[in-house]
Formats: C-alpha cells, structure tokens, sequence
C-alpha cells in the first residue's frame, strides 16, 4: 500500500493556510500530531502523538482506548509496532491525554452510514463527517466494536513515519543515503554493519522533519498483525496487581455508599441522615440529586442519598440507618406489562418510520401463495459489568483528579467539570483497567455522583462504591422491543416480500440519527421487496447501549423470522439463507465454512445424556463484520434447555491478531447465551424486581458450551470483534429448538412450553 | 483490634467482628486484589483461602476467621498456583481479568483436593465464579492443563 501523506503537512505549523484546498479532495485531517507535544518522562522523546520512544529502547504507545477485556490494548499496540518495526518485549502502554487525535471517528462515521452504500454521496460525506470529527474535542471513546477499525490506519501511520524519521538520524549520523537503511526489531541497521537502537537514536529522530510520504507494509510483509500474539495484560490480571478503578488508593481515601429511589427517575422527597450521621466512622450523609447518564442512553438515574465514611463497611452500615421519603415520580405505576401492551398499541396502530423500503411489498403479500405472520419480544437486559459501578474522584484547590472506569473519558471530564464547576483543564482522567463495560461504562451517572460527593470532603479523595443491588436496579438497560413481521414466499417457496415493524425506545436519537433499525433494515439479504421500519416508544425507564446495542434484538427478530419462512417453504434454512445471498461472495463462504465445521449435512447425534439434539443456524453483519453461528441444543425434562456446541465462523476482514478474536466471539457468545436462556429485567410498580445474580442470571461453568470459531482470512480493512459474536446467539438457540422440538419461540428469554 | 494472620504475616485489625472479611482486606489493609462483586456470595470474585478452603470473603465476618490463614491472591504461591498462572496465560484466559482472581483461587483449591479433576469437578467447583467475559471454555481448558502439568513433574 503506498499512500501519499499529503495531509500530514497540515500539522505543521504555518501550512495550513495553503492547505485548504488539499483538504477537500485529500483525506480528512491528519492524526498524527496533537494539540499539545505529550508528556515525558526523563529519557523519553516523543515521535509524534502515538509513540514515545525511551533511551533504553523500550516504545512506549500512547493508549486513548479503554481495555475492559475485548483486548484493544494487545491489538492496538501490534499495529504500532509492526509498522515501527520495534521488538514486541519493548512495547509499553501510556493513557494518551485526550486531544482531537484520538477521537474515534469510525464509532461515530460507521453508526451514521449504510454498511453497503459506497456511493459518491455516501464517501463524501463520511469524508466530511471525518473532517468535522477531527476538529471536535473530546470525542475519544471506546465502544461500537471499533478501537481497531479506528486506529487501523492513524497507529500504522504513526508507526511508520516514526520508523522514517529514526532510519533518517542514523542515515545523518552515519553519513550514508537513508535507503541503505532498512529496521528490525527495535534497531536501524546497515549494509557496513552498523547498528543503533531506536534509544540511542530517538532525540535525534525527533528533530528530523516528519517525512513527506510513507509507505506502509503490504500483508506479506507483517511480522506481527495475523499472528496469535498473548495479551499483554495477562501478567498483573493474575497476580492480582492489576489496577481497576475500584482499586484506587490515593492517600486520605473516603468511601461512599449510596441509596438510589427504587422507583426509576425518582428522587429523595426528604431525609434524615443524623442516627447514619452519630454511627461510627461516619463523615457525612448528602443527598443527591438525579442525574442523566449521557450520551446514547434516556432516562435518569434517580436520586439518593450517601454516606461518605473513613472505609466502605462504615459506609454500608451507616447507609442502613438514614431515613429516607421518597418522591416515586412519573414512573411509579409502570410494569413490564404495561410497556409491552405500549408496545403492541404501537405496532397496532403505526407502521412505524422507514428504514428500507424497497419495491411494493403491499402488492407482493397480496400476491404470495403463502404469508406468515409472526411478533416477537426481547425484555429490558442489564449489563451486570463483574466490576460494579464505582468512582473516585479527588476535588483538591479548583482541580480534580478522577479515576474512573469509563469507556469515554471526554465525556467523563466535562461530566466532572460541570458538577464541580471547573473548566474541564482543570480535570485530570485516570482510566485504570475496566472490569467490563458493555456499554454501560459510556454513562457517568456515578461519576457525577462522585464529582457531587467530593465537594463534600475538603480536598479528601472519596470512592462511591455502588452495591450489585443498585448496580441492576439503576442500570441503563438494553431497550424492550417487539417486532411485528408479515412474509410472503411464492407457489414454489421464494421470499418475495419482506415486512417488519418494530417498537421500543430509540435511546433518545434523533430520527436522523436512530439507530434501532441496524441489523434489520441493512440485512445482507436480497428481498425483492421489503419495508423494515421502526416506531420509537419512550417509557420513564433508563435506557442505554448494550454490547450490539440495536442487533442484539434485531439479530433474534430477522433471523427467526428467516428461519420460519423457511419452514413454511418446507426447505432447509441454511440453504434458504444462501439463495438470499446469491452473488454475495463473503457471506455465502462464511455459511459454506459454516456448514463444513458444524457438520450441519449429517445428522447429529444424541449426547451421553441420550437427549436428542437438534442444530439452528444464524447470519448476522454488524459492525464491519459478518459472523454466522450453529448451536446444537437438547431439552431435559421438557424444559431445561442446555446448549452443548457452538460452531462459528467470522469474517472481520484483516484478522489483527486471531488468538483475541476467538476470546471475543467466545465472550460474545456467552454473554448473549446468558440473555437468551436467562436475561429479564422485570419492572413492576415502577421498581426493578431483580437485584443480584441469583434473580438476574448469567450464564455460569456449568451451562457453558463448547465453542470453535473459524476465523476467514481476508485482506479487507479489519472489522469489529467485540460485539459481533453476541446477536447470532440467541436465534441459533431458538433455531435449533424449533427443529428440536417443532416449537417457535419467538420471546426471549427463551422458555419452552 | 483482631489479629490475622494473612499471606504469612500478622496483621492487627481495627474493624469490628463483624466486618466482612472483604472489607478488612481492601478497606483497612489495602489488599485490593480480592475483588467485590455482589456482597452475596453470588460471584465469588472475592474469593479467599481460610487454611486452604475457598470461601467468600464478602460473606465471612471477620469474627469467623478465628485463627485461620488467609491467603488472597497476591500471596497465593506454590506449584499449582504456578502451574495455572502458566496454564492461564499460555491458553490466554483472561480478558477484563475482574474475576480471574477468584477464579484463580477457586482453580487452586479445586487441585488441592483433585489433582486430576474431571469435567464435572470443575463443574462443580467452578459454576461460583461468575465470568461475564464469558472465559469459561478457557478457563476449563486450562485447569486440565495446570492439572497435567502438575501431574506430570512427579
């Protein structure tokens, strides 16, 4: 690949004015350098904004992405380090300040845009979508499987005109033409040679100009992208030294614990703290106000009081003894009941807005030989991240220093800023490890809450630890939703119109931005005619983003109802799904792999348990990658479902690093097991009825399937990983229990009759 | 105050007998290793050793330590403890990592008492630690490989 790096000169200072014109026709603008040079410890010179490197030779790459297990952290540094060249053992990890560099642009473009229109219209305004984003501040986040579609380029750019600029001192100090140079492992070497690490030579680097063009390495060049590489943050993850935000420690450290209105949106009507006040240990009892938890998400989180004390038992003790009335708000008469009847309504009386209208699918069910008719359901989900919702923040002479466990630390800053009401400079972000975030961590509702309580301890560092009870109770949940689908297949079975409507909460977007169609209305299927809408339907509940966000429900209801037609064709559902795809060559040999590894042409075989088995298959794109699935399940005793394999094959593109991949198709899979067999959140009279892991299950050992993942080798741009393994789940599951047992469950959790 | 003995060393505590046992190490004593995740003995990440047995610190006051070693993972040492950090790290269990602490605890125990555990004894010993990475199939795998290698040194 040989790009011209044109746009890197708009960094420079004073050539910007020339390069207006450049920036309409060339890439959008660079990522390469920052607003402000980074900060260094002694014997570190920085090369640009991703990489510093140290007079010992160790590369140290500036880190903007959360790792909260999905493994960006290995995968981001590998692109780094292939284009630097660097030895793997070098490489260490710093939290890059926030600046616009780092903003994630493909979380933002890629949401905005169809993933199949590559239309002039469409790349130009992603182009200038990108351009915008790029003068934005704050806008880094981790989130919609996209660190490494985002970093893709920007961190083997960086890598590979820092690699320029170290062959160029070692070129001036050795006398000889730079193209005599070539890099391995960390050094710069010569044809004479001669030798130099990138330590001895990085001071001089950094005063060599930023090179005009680069040229990045070609697939058969990389040494390190493609290879199953360890994580590299497996070390303190088992000894216990690893630091989560729960983990801090800074000297005078309060803790908080807190008491949330049950009722959603609520808020303290009136108090007593002064018996929590006289117990033990105790500093202060303050109530709280509801707060929003911010972008993606509606509702509130509801009000409370805490109480700060010297160590978190105090704190929990103490909290027991407040007294406290209730103001249950707008939301205390809501059931789950009453939002699934909000939702039938809706669907019975809208067709909802158009995502995809193609053809007419009015005349074309009137003309079908058959028509199906079907509604499904999905409940409110949690997240249930291990590590609870937590915060500590430091409010210390007009500056605060916060440890928080959020996937985006731009919005947590200015969060933190407007309680304390300090300009966001005056906030520092420390993003330790996050014990998962599953998009929960996108919300600061606790931070703010921290932020609030730290104005309460003259300067102390105070930790606001929530309970696993508040944590579900208060959580921002995966939307209810219902899809209504009507098909109709002619006299010799083709799919020849395609109809569904859905209902729930568009999670606040605008129309022009509502997402909730994704993975519906973009299908890789060839209907003939179709109309996919959505009618969004706000309850006064908290809602927010959840691994997959729209896909997960949308995923059960297209690939469900899929299999029904199929059904009613009388043909086999895989095959049916094919002649969907007729001519879409990616997705056809992922279901052709996925036949071959899940045995699906020869019967499977009873268990040594003798249930019989039975397989479903399933077909979803999201997030720039395709992932097809096949679960073989048996049902005991009428009702318990256990799900025994999974088969499953992805094609993310470029496959940066496999052994990471597999985790996260492993991880995906699990998690949207636990919602399909398990996962419901229930409100009634306006209060979540459940409160720990024995009412809100996950999946545990004992339930867990095998799983073997495929990954398909290709050379396009990688695709996301860290969600796409959660949507295909749940319908696989429901799949193979129809073909199982003849049953169409079309609700999830799913629950055999 | 109470004295523990914790990782090989005495430690004299302020907090009273009926503090959790997970509080008294990440609040008084700042062993914040051991992780809380539901208060309930639900999830054990705050999985303990008391003389070898795995229980849950969020649960176990510290009125029933009594005269017990605790061990916690940053003490957790010895030719099983090695053999899964190595097993856990070649089949790259991890991933957030919040849990695999009690996880580790829980595998150590589980090879104490079964050398060479089979599918349904890590079943049973291991569906009380929650993993919402859902590392599950690995974590399996790895027990049976810490398992072989242990066997195989004698």
């Amino acid at each position: 690949m040989h790009i011209k790096r044109r746009h890197f000169l708009l960094g420079t200072a004073g050539a910007a004015g020339a390069l207006i014109v450049g920036w309409l026709a060339a890439p959008p603008r660079q990522r390469l350098l920052p607003a402000h040079p980074l900060p260094l410890s002694p014997g570190e010179t920085a090369l640009n904004g991703w990489v510093k490197v140290g007079s010992d030779g160790s590369v140290v790459v500036m880190m903007s992405q959360a790792e909260m297990g999905q493994g960006a952290h290995t995968g981001l540094a590998m692109l780094l380090a292939e284009e630097l060249d660097a030895a793997w053992e070098s490489v260490r990890l710093e939290q890059a300040p926030l600046d616009s560099i780092y903003n994630n642009q493909a979380a933002i473009v890629e949401s905005m845009f169809d993933p199949d229109d590559h239309g002039v219209f469409e790349r130009t305004a992603r182009h200038v979508v990108r351009r915008i984003l790029r003068e934005i501040p704050n806008l880094s986040g981790t989130g919609g499987s996209s660190s490494i579609r985002d970093q893709w380029l920007p961190l083997r750019e960086a890598g590979a005109t820092a690699r320029l600029m170290l062959i160029g001192a070692a070129a001036q100090s050795w006398g000889v033409p730079a193209t005599e140079c070539h890099t391995d492992a960390g050094r710069v070497l010569h044809a004479s040679g001669r030798s130099a690490t990138y330590g001895e030579l990085a001071a001089r680097a950094a005063r060599q100009g930023l090179p005009r063009t680069i040229t990045l390495k070609s697939p058969a060049q990389f040494r390190l992208i493609g290879r199953p590489l360890r994580r590299i943050d497996n070390a303190p993850k088992l000894d216990g030294s690893a630091s989560f935000a729960i983990d801090a420690l800074p000297p005078g450290l309060l803790y908080a614990s807190i008491a949330m209105c049950p009722t959603a949106g609520g808020r303290v009507a009136r108090f007593d703290g002064a018996p929590a006040l006289a117990a033990p240990g105790v500093r202060k009892v303050v109530a709280l106000d509801p707060v929003k938890g911010g972008v993606g998400s509606v509702g509130v989180t509801a009000g409370g009081v805490a109480v700060i004390a010297d160590t978190p038992f105090h704190a929990m003790r103490a909290l027991e003894l407040v007294r406290i009335d209730w103001d249950h708000g707008s939301a205390a008469g809501l059931s789950s009941q009453r939002i699934f009847d909000d939702l039938t309504r809706a669907l019975d009386t809208s067709e909802g807005r158009a995502h995809l209208e193609k053809g007419d699918v009015t005349a074309a069910l009137a003309r079908a030989a058959k028509t199906i008719r079907a509604d499904y359901r999905v409940p409110l989900l949690a997240h249930t991240t291990m590590e609870p919702m937590n915060a500590t923040v430091q409010f210390k002479d007009g500056a605060a220093t916060v440890w928080a466990a959020t996937q985006a630390a731009g919005f947590a800053r200015a969060d933190v800023a407007r309680v304390l009401a300090i300009p966001a400079s005056k906030v520092e972000i420390r993003v330790p490890y996050l014990g998962g975030g599953f998009g929960r961590r996108y919300l600061t509702d606790c931070l703010q809450q921290a932020a609030r309580l730290a104005r309460e301890t003259q300067g102390a560092p105070v930790q606001l630890i929530w309970s696993r009870e508040q944590d579900i109770a208060h959580d921002y949940f995966r939307p209810a939703f219902q899809a209504r689908c009507h098909a109709g297949i002619d006299a010799t079975g083709n799919l020849i119109a395609w109809k569904m409507t859905t209902a729930g909460s568009s999670l606040g977007a605008p129309s022009f931005a509502d997402m909730s169609s994704d993975g519906a209305a973009n299908t890789a299927y060839a209907f003939p005619s179709a109309r996919v809408a959505h009618r969004s339907v706000e309850t006064p509940v908290s809602m927010g983003i959840w691994r997959s966000v729209s896909h997960s429900q949308n995923a059960f209801f297209v690939e469900s109802f899929i299999d029904e037609v199929a059904a009613a064709a009388g043909q086999d559902p895989l095959a049916y799904r094919e002649r969907l795809l007729t001519g879409n060559t990616r997705h056809l040999r992922v279901l052709k792999r996925l036949r071959e590894l899940s045995g699906w042409a020869t019967p499977v075989s009873a268990g040594a348990d003798d249930a019989r088995r039975a397989r479903g298959v399933a077909l979803h794109r999201c997030f720039g990658s395709i992932v097809g699935q096949v679960a073989e399940v048996s049902v005991t005793g009428g009702r318990k479902i256990r799900v025994h394999r999974v088969a499953c094959v992805i094609d993310c593109g470029v496959a940066v690093n496999p052994n990471l991949i597999r985790q996260q198709i492993e991880g995906g899979i699990v998690y949207g097991l636990s919602a399909a067999l398990h996962g419901e959140i229930t409100l009634e009279d306006g209060r979540v009825r459940q409160s720990n892991f024995h009412d809100y299950v996950p999946l545990r050992m004992f339930e867990c399937p095998d799983i073997v993942t495929e990954i398909i080798a290709d050379t396009a741009v990688p695709g996301g990983v860290g969600e796409t393994g959660t949507p295909p789940i749940a319908p696989a599951v429901a799949n193979a229990l129809f073909a199982l047992t003849g049953q169409r469950l079309r609700t999830l959790p799913l629950k055999p009759v | 105050m109470t004295r523990l003995k914790i990782n090989g060393q005495t430690f004299a505590v302020a907090a009273g007998p009926e503090t959790p046992l997970l509080w008294v190490l990440r609040g008084e004593l700042r062993l914040v290793g051991t992780k809380f995740g539901c208060g309930k003995a639900l999830c054990g990440a705050c999985t303990v050793h008391l003389d070898g047995e795995a229980v849950r610190s969020c649960v176990t006051p510290l009125a029933a330590v009594g005269t017990r070693e605790v061990i916690t993972i940053e003490g957790l040492e010895g030719r099983q403890a090695e053999a899964l950090r190595r097993a856990w790290t070649e089949i790259d269990v991890v991933q957030c990592g919040y849990c695999q602490v009690g996880q580790l605890m829980s595998a150590c125990a589980l090879l104490a008492s079964k050398p060479r555990p089979s599918d349904a004894d890590i079943d049973a010993a291991m569906s009380g630690n929650i993993c919402r990475c859902g590392t599950y199939p690995r974590i399996r795998a790895a027990i049976h490989r810490a398992a072989a290698e242990v066997a195989k040194a004698f």
